[in-house]
């Protein structure tokens, strides 16, 4: 029943999971689903960029996100905007910018719906090694910055005080975060990989008394969201992508009923 | 004072920021087993003066002379987001590994074991600040600086706390820089004072200070009166029933 392509979008799935659970926890805890927004939106010049000068996809989005999060560091210091303000201003404008780009390459034939929202069965071993060799490399450095990201998470002026520099770990969890979103747009598309982010770990909150229980119940989310999301979109025929973030929505809905916030 | 028990020297320290001084001029000594408190109204720049002892601040005047590394802080609003699940047990590793012993350790001296399961969003105010001193004891530091830590207790919980923090410094022998805006209820917890207000406006022992020109100007002439119902001179003794018994010393 299972095709090669089912699988190497399983495979793909199943790595994208791995990575969104920890990370994805992590943008809930400092309220980043915004910023990860912000993020996944300038990966569409990112795109355009690699097409019109033929450059690595991947990298080319890597490298536009990676701008955009430090040009938000950078503006929040010298305005006084406040952060949603300015989230929306990158976001659109990178958006705007991103189109505008595309309708001078007019020659170019761009499926746009694939950059929106993701397609997972056209998942190449290409994809699949950008995939996992990425994830674990974020993962890697996760795991590096774990503690002084999650003390500076709970505290800033804590980590501070205690010789952690938080200001480092936040830059380097940004990154992270433009690595994740460059590796899975082909996959998940960027109107959905926040989506990705924040659905399994608001998931796994409602479940969970301490961190490391939310990471794991975020992950075991994710996976079950790939696994029954893939199966479903292969026979009901509907798109992969918008059916994974479905069920994972279907996942936080059954998780209410057993939440745990009793103060 | 011992030369060899100075952890942390401050000499004429100030910190210019957005075109006006938050402090400057400050002079300040804490050394190990003594209780430093720094007093003064809302923006005179206590948290400021703590943070140039603790080193936070790179463009500052004057120098901070730091004779140890093993430095554990009480910030003055720590507010867990209910997204963040955290028990007191997680909060305790936080920043630094611990054996069990140790967590339960310094659980014990702040008196709050019996919590170590919970989540820190069930605590109470008094609990939440016990906890958090918990952590900052735990691995043995040598100079602890507590910004307002009765901060969300009531008078009765105030004492208490002052009273632990008091026992803190005598058995660990730690420093402590402690900051607090009523003299009054710090007084028996404190060995010197520094009254902040934008500069150092006085300092000296707790009666000394109460009895400055410069304090009760800033404070208020009720303040160092308040201040003297705490630690009036006893020319008598009671006993149980209120009578004057004997003349004292």
């Amino acid at each position: 029943m299972f095709d090669d392509f089912l699988l190497r979008a399983l495979i793909a799935g199943i790595g994208i999971a791995l990575v969104t659970g920890p990370l994805g926890c992590f943008v809930v805890w400092r309220r980043l689903s915004f910023f990860g927004d912000t993020l996944a939106h300038s990966a569409l010049l990112g795109v355009i960029l690699s097409i019109s000068f033929n450059i690595n996809i991947s990298l080319s989005i890597f490298a536009v996100s990676s701008l955009v999060a430090l040009i938000l560091l950078r503006l929040q210091n010298t305005t006084n905007l406040a952060g949603d303000a300015l989230l929306g201003l990158l976001s659109h404008s990178s958006l705007a910018i991103g189109l505008v780009v595309l309708g001078f390459l007019s020659f170019i034939r761009f499926d746009i719906m694939g950059v929106l929202f993701g397609d997972i069965l056209s998942v190449n071993v290409n994809d699949l090694i950008i995939v996992w060799a990425g994830g674990a490399i974020i993962l890697f450095v996760l795991w590096l910055i774990w503690k002084p990201l999650f003390a500076s998470t709970v505290n800033y002026e804590l980590a501070e005080a205690e010789g952690m520099n938080p200001k480092r770990v936040n830059a380097i969890f940004t990154i992270l975060l433009a690595a994740l979103i460059a590796i899975s747009i082909k996959m998940v598309g960027l109107l959905l990989i926040t989506g990705m982010l924040i659905i399994p770990a608001a998931m796994a909150r409602n479940l969970s008394n301490n961190p490391k229980q939310m990471v794991i119940l975020s992950i075991i989310g994710g996976l079950l969201s790939v696994f029954i999301g893939l199966y479903a979109s292969f026979e009901i025929n509907t798109s992969s992508g918008p059916t994974i973030v479905t069920v994972a929505i279907i996942l936080f809905i059954l998780s209410l009923s057993r939440i745990r916030k009793k103060y | 004072m011992i030369e060899n028990d100075l952890l942390v020297k401050v000499s004429d320290a100030g910190l210019y920021k957005n075109g006006k001084w938050l402090v400057k001029g400050v002079n300040l000594n804490i050394t190990k087993g003594k209780i430093v408190t720094l007093i003064g109204p809302n923006g005179s720049g206590k948290t400021t003066t703590a943070k140039i002892a603790l080193g936070l601040y790179k463009n500052i005047e004057g120098t901070v002379k730091r004779l140890t590394n093993k430095i554990s802080y009480v910030p003055q609003k720590v507010s867990i987001d209910w997204t963040l699940p955290v028990r007191v047990i997680d909060f305790m590793v936080l920043t630094q590994d611990l054996q069990d012993q140790e967590i339960n350790d310094a659980l014990n001296l702040t008196g709050v074991e019996h919590l170590k399961n919970n989540n820190l969003r069930e605590l109470s105010g008094g609990e939440f600040q016990r906890v958090l001193l918990a952590r900052a004891i735990a691995k043995k530091p040598d100079l602890l600086v507590l910004d307002e830590p009765v901060q969300g207790v009531d008078f009765t919980g105030e004492v208490e706390l002052y009273a632990l923090i008091k026992k803190i410094s005598e058995t660990l022998q730690c420093g402590i820089l402690l900051i607090s805006h009523d003299l009054h209820v710090v007084m028996s917890a404190t060995d010197y004072v520094v009254c902040l207000n934008g500069h150092v406006c006085c300092s000296g022992t707790p009666v000394a200070v109460a009895q400055n020109k410069e304090y009760k100007e800033l404070f208020g002439e009720k303040s160092s009166q308040l201040l003297s119902l705490y630690e009036h001179e006893h020319d008598h003794v009671h006993d149980s029933d209120g009578n004057i018994v004997k003349e004292a010393k």
